[in-house]
C-alpha cells in the first residue's frame, strides 16, 4: 500500500479551514454549512483506517534552517489508536452535537470550535518534534477553553472554562521547559530519535528535574490529583463537548504523553514510583467521589479522573501486563465513556435533569437508550464477554504479578474497579428502572441514541471477538509503548485462575454496593463538605491571593501618572547603561586631539546653558519658550563654526517655527503651575542629572575611539561623480537616500494634516470655552 | 572645545528629562525639544567637529581635496531636525485642543477617560 501518511499535514489545513469557515460568525445562522461537519471527521477516519497496518512513518514538513527543531509528524501503533478514536468518535459526536444542538444558539460556532480541537487534538497525538507537538498541546487547551466556556453568558461556565485554561495552560507551560531540556540533552527534538538514546539521556544530571516537569505536563491535562478539579468543572460545557474532550479525547492526551514518553524516560524508579502513587491515589480518590453525585455527568466526570488514574498507574507499573492492559484500556473506556456521556447528554435532553435521584423509569419510553446504558454499563464494570472484561483481566494479571506488592496493587485496583461498577450502574441502569418520573418525557430522535449505541455495541463485539483489534491495534500500541515485540494474544477466556476469581469478586462486590448507594442531597453535601480543604479550595485560594497581589503591585506601579511611568523607565535604563559605562569606559581624554576654545565659542556655550537655567526655572511661560529659542539658535551657531551651513539654516528655520507656534498658541492657556520645592523635585533633577552626565562620559567616551568613515567616503568620493552634487550633505538627502526623503515628507505632510484638522475641527458643545 | 560639547549634551539631556518629569503639558513638550536638540548636538559631535571644511566639494575640482567635515551626522541631523518639528507642531496644537476640552494642562488631571 502506498504510504499516503505524508498528506496529513494537508488534511490538517483543511480541517482548519472548514472548521474557520464554521466559526466565523454568520448572518445565516443553522445554515447548511453545518450539516456537513460530520463529513470532515469521517474523511479523517477512513484516511486513518487505511493506515492500519501500515509500518510505522515519520516525515518531516518543515524544516527550520536556524532552529534545532522541525515539523515533523509520526505514525506508529499508538498515534493510529488515538487517531482512529479522535476522528472516529469525533464522527459520532458530530452527528450527535448537530442533532443535540438543533435548536441553540451558535450552533455553527461550536461545531467549527470542535472541528479544531479535532485537529489540534490529531496534531498531538501525531507530531514527532517535541515543539510541534506543544504547539498543538496548547492548542487543545485553548480550544477546549473556547469549548467548556460556550454557554458564555453563564458565570459558572466561565469560571469553569477559566480553571480548566489555568490548569492546563499553566501545565503545558512548565512542561515546555521539560521539552527544552530533554532535546538539549538530547541533541535532538524528534521523539522518534530519543528512543534509541534512552541510557544517554537517563544518566544525565538534568535527567530528574526534566522528568518531573514534563510529568506536571501529563498531570494537568490528564486531571490527576491533585489536578484532577478541573475535569468535574469542566462538566459546564454542552454534553456532546464533555463526551468528546473529557472522554475520548483531551484529557487523554496527558495519558498518550506518558506513553509515548515511556520508553524513553520510563524503567526509572522515578518514573515508576511517581505513576504508581499518583495514579493509584487518582483512581481510588475519584472512583469513591463519583459514588456520592447525583448529576449524572458528575459521576461520569469522577470516573473518567477514576479511569485515567489507572492508565497512569499501569504505565506506571510498566509491566509487560501493564503495557498490554493499558494498551487495549485506553480503548474500552473511550467506548463506553463517550456512550455514557451521549446517553447523560440525551436523557438531560428529553427530561431537562440529569439528577440521578430524581430519574426514574426511564427504560420504559426510552428503550434504545436503556440499551446504551447496559451495554455501556456491563463494559464499564468488566462483566464477560464485553471487551471491558478483557480489559479488566489484564489490569489484574499485571498487578498481580508485579515485583512490587502485589497484594497492595491488587487491593487498590479491585476496590476502584469495584466502585467504578457501581457508579457505571448509578447512569446506566438507575435512572431507568422503577416507576416512571417524567412521563412526558418522549423517545429520543434516532441521532441522539445511534451514535452511543454503536460505541457500546462496538465494546461488546471486539469482547466477543478480540482478534479484531488484537493484531491491528493493540499489538502495535503495546510495541510503540515498551519498544519491544508483544508476546501476548487478547483472548476472553483464560480458563480458571486468581485472575478470574478476582473478577468475578469484584462484580460481587460492584453490586452490593450499588444496593446501598441512595443518590441524594445528603450524600451529595457530605462529599462537597470534605472538599473544603481539597486542592480545589487550595488552588482557589492560591489564585485569590496572587489577584490581590497583583492588584497591590499593579497600583503601585501603574498610577496612571505619566510621570511615574517615565521616572520608572529612565531610571531603569539609566541603570542599565550606567553599569555598563562604569564597567566598560576608560575615562581617557585625549587631549592633544581637541580643538582649542576661542572667544566666539567660549561666548555662545556661555549663552546656551544660561538660556537652558532659564527654561528650566523661569516661572513665566513666554520666558521659557523664548530661552528655547535661545538654546536652538545657540545650537545654530555652533553648526555654523563646525562646518555645517545646511544644518544651521535647518535649525534656525525650524527653531523660529516652533517659537511662533508655541508663542500663537499658548498665550491662552493658564500660567505654570507653581513651583514649590519638594522631595520630587529633588528625586527627579538626581535622576535627569545621572542620566546627563551619563551621557557627558559616553560622549567623551566615543570621542577616544577611532571613527570609522567608510560610508562618508563613499559619498564624498561619489557625490558628483554619481549624482552630480557638489553639496555633500543634500546630495545624500535628495540622491543617495532619496527614498528615505520621500518617506520623511510624508511624515510631515502627515503631520501637517493632523495640525490642520486639529486647528478646524469644531468643538462639540460641551468643548466649548465659554 | 569636545569637552565643552560633552557637557552641554549632558546638561541638554538633563534638563529635557526634568522637563518631560513635570506637570505641565508645556514644559513636557519643551522636554522634548530639549531632548531632540541635545541628540542631535551628540550625533554632530560623535562624527568629530572640525572648523572651515564644510562637506562641499570645491568648485574646481569633482572630488575633496582637503579634509572635510563627516556629511553623515549632518545628513541624519537635518532629517531628525525636520521630524521633530512634525512632532512638536502637532503636540503643540494637541495641547492647544486638549485645553479647550479638558480645560487643563496639568498631566495628573489627565489620567482619565471619562468626562470630569
Amino acid at each position: 500500500m502506498v504510504n499516503n501518511f505524508i498528506l496529513f499535514p494537508y488534511l490538517l489545513l483543511g480541517i482548519a479551514l472548514y472548521a474557520m469557515a464554521l466559526a466565523v460568525p454568520s448572518f445565516k445562522t443553522n445554515s447548511k454549512r453545518s450539516a456537513f461537519s460530520p463529513v470532515v471527521p469521517l474523511l479523517v477516519f477512513v484516511f486513518f483506517i487505511s493506515q492500519l497496518g501500515v509500518p510505522s512513518s515519520r516525515f518531516s514538513f518543515w524544516q527550520a534552517e536556524t532552529l534545532p527543531f522541525n515539523f515533523s509528524f509520526h505514525l506508529d501503533g499508538l498515534s493510529l489508536l488515538f487517531a482512529l478514536l479522535i476522528s472516529g468518535i469525533g464522527t459520532l459526536i458530530f452527528f450527535y452535537a448537530t442533532a443535540y444542538m438543533k435548536n441553540a444558539a451558535h450552533t455553527q460556532r461550536l461545531l467549527g470550535f470542535l472541528l479544531l480541537f479535532m485537529g489540534a487534538m490529531l496534531g498531538v497525538v501525531l507530531a514527532d518534534d517535541l515543539i510541534t507537538l506543544f504547539l498543538f498541546w496548547e492548542l487543545t487547551s485553548i480550544t477546549s477553553f473556547f469549548l467548556i466556556g460556550f454557554k458564555n453568558e453563564d458565570e459558572a461556565s466561565r469560571k469553569s472554562a477559566l480553571q480548566a485554561i489555568t490548569i492546563t495552560g499553566l501545565g503545558g507551560l512548565i512542561m515546555l521547559g521539560g521539552f527544552i531540556i530533554l532535546g538539549e540533552i538530547a541533541g535532538t527534538y524528534s521523539i522518534q530519535e530519543m528512543v534509541g538514546k534512552k541510557d544517554e539521556i537517563q544518566s544525565h544530571a538534568w535527567f530528574i528535574p526534566t522528568l518531573i516537569l514534563i510529568l506536571c505536563g501529563a498531570f494537568t491535562k490528564s486531571a490527576q490529583f491533585p489536578f484532577h478539579f478541573w475535569l468535574p468543572g469542566a462538566m459546564k460545557a454542552p454534553t456532546p463537548v464533555s463526551a468528546y474532550l473529557h472522554s475520548a479525547t483531551m484529557v487523554k492526551a496527558g495519558v498518550y504523553l506518558l506513553a509515548r514518553f515511556s520508553p524513553i524516560l520510563g524503567d526509572h524508579p522515578v518514573w515508576n514510583y511517581t505513576l504508581i502513587t499518583v495514579g493509584g491515589i487518582t483512581m481510588i480518590y475519584a472512583a469513591f467521589q463519583a459514588l456520592f453525585r447525583t448529576d449524572m455527568k458528575s459521576i461520569l466526570a469522577y470516573t473518567t479522573v477514576s479511569a485515567l488514574g489507572i492508565m497512569v498507574f499501569l504505565l506506571g507499573l510498566q509491566s509487560a501486563d501493564a503495557v498490554a492492559a493499558v494498551s487495549l484500556f485506553i480503548l474500552v473506556h473511550a467506548l463506553y465513556k463517550a456512550a455514557f456521556f451521549m446517553l447523560a447528554g440525551t436523557v438531560d435532553h428529553e427530561t431537562g435533569t440529569r439528577d440521578i435521584s430524581q430519574l426514574k423509569g426511564l427504560g420504559k419510553i426510552m428503550g434504545p437508550l436503556f440499551g446504551v446504558g447496559i451495554l455501556a454499563a456491563w463494559s464499564n464494570g468488566g462483566i464477560p464477554p464485553s471487551i471491558g472484561f478483557v480489559g479488566k483481566d489484564l489490569i489484574y494479571e499485571s498487578t498481580l504479578h508485579h515485583h512490587f506488592s502485589p497484594y497492595l496493587l491488587t487491593g487498590l485496583s479491585v476496590a476502584t474497579n469495584v466502585m467504578l461498577l457501581a457508579a457505571g450502574l448509578l447512569v446506566g441502569w438507575m435512572p431507568f428502572r422503577g416507576k416512571l418520573s417524567h412521563p412526558n418525557a418522549h423517545k429520543p430522535a434516532l441521532a441522539l441514541w445511534l451514535p452511543a449505541a454503536i460505541l457500546a455495541v462496538l465494546g461488546m463485539i471486539f469482547g466477543l471477538a478480540p482478534g479484531l483489534v488484537d493484531n491491528i491495534l493493540v499489538q502495535p500500541i503495546y510495541q510503540s509503548i515498551s519498544n519491544s515485540t508483544p508476546e501476548f494474544h487478547l483472548k476472553l477466556w483464560h480458563g480458571f485462575n486468581p485472575v478470574l476469581y478476582l473478577s468475578l469478586l469484584t462484580m460481587a462486590l460492584g453490586f452490593g454496593l450499588y444496593t446501598f448507594i441512595r443518590p441524594g442531597g445528603k450524600t451529595l453535601n457530605f462529599i462537597e463538605r470534605s472538599e473544603i480543604f481539597g486542592p480545589r479550595k487550595i488552588m482557589h485560594g492560591l489564585a485569590n491571593g496572587f489577584l490581590f497581589l497583583s492588584e497591590k503591585y499593579t497600583q503601585f506601579m501603574q498610577n496612571g501618572k505619566l510621570r511615574r511611568y517615565l521616572l520608572v523607565i529612565l531610571s531603569f535604563c539609566g541603570g542599565i547603561l550606567g553599569f555598563v559605562v562604569l564597567t566598560e569606559t576608560t575615562f581617557v581624554i585625549d587631549y592633544k586631539s581637541l580643538t582649542e576654545i576661542t572667544i566666539y565659542e567660549g561666548v555662545t556655550v556661555a549663552i546656551l546653558f544660561i538660556a537652558i537655567f532659564l527654561t528650566l526655572f523661569s516661572g513665566s511661560r513666554l520666558a521659557a519658550v523664548a530661552s528655547m529659542g535661545v538654546i536652538g539658535y545657540c545650537l545654530c551657531i555652533i553648526f555654523v563654526f563646525y562646518s555645517a551651513p545646511d544644518l544651521a539654516m535647518t535649525q534656525f528655520t525650524i527653531d523660529t517655527l516652533t517659537v511662533i507656534l508655541f508663542v500663537l498658541v499658548l498665550y491662552r492657556l493658564p500660567r505654570f503651575i507653581r513651583l514649590t520645592f519638594s522631595a520630587r523635585h529633588i528625586i527627579d533633577g538626581i535622576v535627569a542629572l545621572s542620566i546627563g552626565a551619563l551621557m557627558t562620559i559616553i560622549s567623551l567616551e566615543v570621542l577616544y575611539r577611532t571613527p570609522s568613515r567608510e560610508i562618508s567616503d563613499f559619498y564624498a568620493a561619489n557625490a558628483y561623480i554619481l549624482a552630480k552634487g557638489k553639496n555633500v550633505v543634500n546630495v545624500i538627502l535628495v540622491d543617495f537616500r532619496g527614498a528615505d526623503t520621500m518617506v520623511e515628507i510624508v511624515v510631515l505632510s502627515i503631520a501637517a494634516i493632523g495640525v490642520y484638522s486639529l486647528l478646524k475641527l469644531r468643538l462639540r458643545k460641551n468643548e466649548k470655552m465659554e | 572645545m569636545e569637552i565643552l560639547l560633552a557637557v552641554t549634551i549632558g546638561l541638554l539631556y538633563a534638563a529635557g528629562i526634568f522637563l518631560i518629569l513635570r506637570r505641565s503639558l508645556v514644559r513636557l513638550i519643551i522636554g522634548l525639544v530639549l531632548l531632540g536638540n541635545g541628540a542631535n548636538l551628540l550625533i554632530f559631535l560623535l562624527g568629530r567637529i572640525s572648523k572651515g571644511q564644510p562637506p562641499i566639494i570645491p568648485e574646481e575640482s569633482k572630488v575633496f581635496l582637503d579634509a572635510y567635515a563627516d556629511p553623515i551626522p549632518q545628513a541624519l541631523i537635518l532629517t531628525a531636525i525636520v521630524i521633530s518639528f512634525g512632532l512638536q507642531a502637532y503636540a503643540i496644537i494637541l495641547v492647544k485642543r486638549a485645553y479647550r476640552v479638558v480645560k487643563t494642562d496639568d498631566i495628573d488631571n489627565m489620567i482619565t477617560t471619562d468626562e470630569v
